[in-house]
């Protein structure tokens, strides 16, 4: 009886100030949309950073030029680079290994009869397409007999293949990379890319024809050709410390360190940087998350202000309950009833709303937010929390009113 | 049914201290219909807001059915409120946003009642004090007598040992007060009601069958009234 009739005199007592309950509840709202849509983003982009890494496979080692550290003061900081001789050196002794693929990357503007796109064009071995885990949707993968026999053969990208041909098919055509015919012997199979660089604007060509008749004197340093980055794959999770100490003990030998010298080459190891960034995005959301919940916070104090001011408006009323034999308790339940009915009613239109906005910013392909239940779970329970918390002391001060006190005023 | 010995009530308001019950003294048995009598600011209001247990005595004692309410807990003189008082305000006092009917059921919702015995009761209250057609109506569409009538019935609702009205007539007119005091007439005659009607217009003192007059907080005299006015007899003078 008692919970029924605080919830009539409760929705009585908000429909009574509507604009008031209203924007009271607007608090709420934000507080809680904003909690909801921001997890959402958060893990919505901490789920697409792993799978892009994922994608390009967790089991790599990734090879590049360049101390870790800056060389010590007075000493000269010479430029460092991987060779194709590393690479050589890496193919006779590395064991445990599913594929090594070199690569050399430079930009030219690659044209197409009238069409014409500046794109990154990179010089591969046949290893390159299982290590990066790419595929073929249409033609063939270039392999090291393309490179060995030197024909000016590419595989393009998705986003390439649009920009040069539009809606023709590329298969055999000839395109001219920096004036060089190149005939496209395959299209790769479009990868996940939601970071800056777009994964499938790109071509490859086999590496050994880059070198012969496109890269020229920019790929050659003190006498070597050099390439851009060696990507190693283990044969299992289990053997990339074993891979990645056989590929510093190859090099350091290769480049002729002394034994105090640092590394003059940089291995990445993809698991590491999953864990790295996965760990960073998960403190994001978390911060996000914080920041979205102080606004819940301020809500809250909007709970307990309207209702500070309820309970005053409503001296007399509380007065003459009391005096009809309401004890301090049921005052105290009345009052929380009114303020958790504004934190429900909020929490549930917050998620509502914060649902639509991920929906919206996932339509708009912006990012693809994902609501987690956890996140809804949360921010409900912190709305009521958050009803209750704020509402205990106005309820209070309406509880400890005296009861005649409380009908003499006004 | 009541007993007070000596009661003292002072109020303080800053340097001041006001005696506004200065060692009163009275008891009241059942089925007695008494009137408080006294000028604006004697103490009257004061007096009955401890015998309805709406506040403690500075000093003193209150017997209320023979148990000593100044020593009891919040909850319980909440209780006491509940079950053994009921009180009727000269501004009536409803909630404007409920109709007549939940207006009677308030105090009845504080006693543990199921949703169903509630409006039995209230209804029942209602009929007794012939608004029971009018139970939807909410109080800003009833007259003054009406309303008062429905605070009348909320009073009445938890068959309360004790009536209490402070200046139960003052807000209405002559005839429609006349009406509220046949009823509480007939509460007392019919039904053995016992009933304490404070008023400072001896006109209204003369309906009952002891009048105490109190005068800056003390009883002045105590008297019985062999002859109560019937309500509705004509005020002596007044022109008709
Ligand atoms: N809560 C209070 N605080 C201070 N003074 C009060 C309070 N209640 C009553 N008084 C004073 O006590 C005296 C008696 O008041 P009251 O009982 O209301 O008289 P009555 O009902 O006879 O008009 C008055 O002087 C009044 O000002
Ligand atoms: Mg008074």
């Amino acid at each position: 009886m008692l919970l029924s009739q605080n919830l009539r005199t409760a929705f009585r007592a908000l429909l009574a100030n509507k604009l008031r309950s209203a924007l009271t509840i607007l608090g709420i709202v934000i507080g809680v949309a904003a909690v909801v849509a921001l997890m959402a983003i958060g893990n919505g982009a901490t789920s697409s950073i792993t799978n892009r890494i994922a994608s390009s496979g967790s089991n790599l080692l990734n090879i590049q030029a360049g101390r870790s550290q800056r060389p010590s003061p007075g000493q000269p900081f010479n430029q460092t680079n991987l060779t194709y001789k590393d690479y050589k050196a890496l193919v006779t002794t590395l064991t445990d290994v599913a594929g090594i693929a070199p690569a050399y990357q430079s930009n030219y503007t690659v044209t197409y009869n009238t069409l014409s796109t500046s794109t990154s064009v990179v010089g591969v071995t046949g290893d390159y397409f299982s290590v990066h885990t790419y595929t073929i949707s249409s033609g063939r993968a270039l392999t090291d007999a393309d490179g060995a026999s030197q024909k000016q053969v590419a595989v393009l990208g998705t986003t390439t293949v649009t920009d040069l041909f539009g809606t023709e098919d590329p298969l055999g055509k000839s395109i001219k990379i920096n004036d060089k015919s190149f005939t496209v012997i395959g299209v790769l199979t479009p990868k996940d890319s939601s970071g800056f660089n777009d994964t499938n604007d790109t071509i490859l060509i086999p590496l050994e024809t880059g070198y012969n008749k496109l890269f020229g004197a920019n790929a050659i340093r003190n006498g070597e050709r050099t390439v851009s980055a060696i990507a190693v794959s283990a044969s299992s999770a289990d053997t990339v410390d074993l891979v990645s100490s056989q590929i510093t003990f190859v090099l350091r030998h290769q480049h002729h360190l002394a034994l105090d010298d640092d590394d003059d080459f940089r291995i990445q190891n993809q698991a590491e940087l999953l864990s790295t960034l996965s760990s960073v995005t998960t403190t994001m959301t978390t911060f996000l998350g914080a920041i979205a919940a102080i606004s819940l916070l301020v809500g809250g104090i909007g709970i307990m202000n309207i209702t500070l001011v309820s309970v005053s408006e409503r001296t007399r009323e509380i007065g003459l309950r009391k005096a009809v034999g309401a004890r301090k308790n049921h005052i105290l339940f009345q009052f929380l009833v009114e303020t958790m009915t504004l934190s429900i009613i909020g929490g549930v239109t917050g998620i509502g709303v914060g649902m639509a906005i991920a929906w919206g910013v996932t339509a708009l392909n912006l990012i693809t937010a994902v609501v987690s239940v956890s996140s809804i779970a949360l921010s409900f329970t912190f709305s009521v929390l958050i009803g209750l918390f704020f509402g205990i002391y106005p309820a209070y001060r309406a509880a400890n009113l005296h009861p005649m006190e409380a009908l003499r005023s006004e | 049914m009541i007993q007070i010995d000596h009661l003292v009530k002072i109020f303080t308001m800053g340097e001041n201290e006001i005696r506004a019950l200065d060692d009163v003294s009275f008891s009241i048995a059942k089925g007695e219909m008494v009137s408080i009598m006294g000028p604006s600011g004697s103490g009257k209001s004061t007096l009955m807001s401890i015998a309805g247990c709406l506040d403690v005595p500075t000093s003193g004692s209150y017997l209320l059915d023979d148990i000593p309410v100044e020593k009891m807990k919040d909850s319980q003189l909440a209780d006491v409120r509940n079950r053994k008082i009921g009180f009727v305000f000269q501004q009536f006092n409803l909630l404007s946003r409920t109709s007549a009917l939940e207006n009677v059921i308030l105090p009845l919702s504080y006693s543990g009642l199921s949703a169903r015995a509630c409006r039995e009761k209230a209804e029942k209250a209602l009929e007794l004090v012939g608004l029971k057609e009018r139970m939807k109506h909410h109080p800003n569409e009833l007259s003054g007598g009406q309303q008062q009538r429905v605070a009348i019935a909320r009073a009445l609702a938890n068959d309360p040992a004790l009536l209490i009205a402070d200046e139960p007539t003052g807000a209405l007119d002559s005839k429609t007060g006349a009406g509220i005091m046949d009823l509480f007439q007939t509460l007392h005659r019919d039904f053995g009601q016992t009933v304490i009607v404070v008023t400072h217009d001896s006109f209204v003192a003369q309906h009952t069958g002891r009048i105490i007059r109190l005068v800056d907080g003390r009883i002045v005299s105590d008297a019985l009234n062999a002859n109560p006015l019937k309500a509705g007899t004509p005020r002596p003078g007044a022109e008709d």
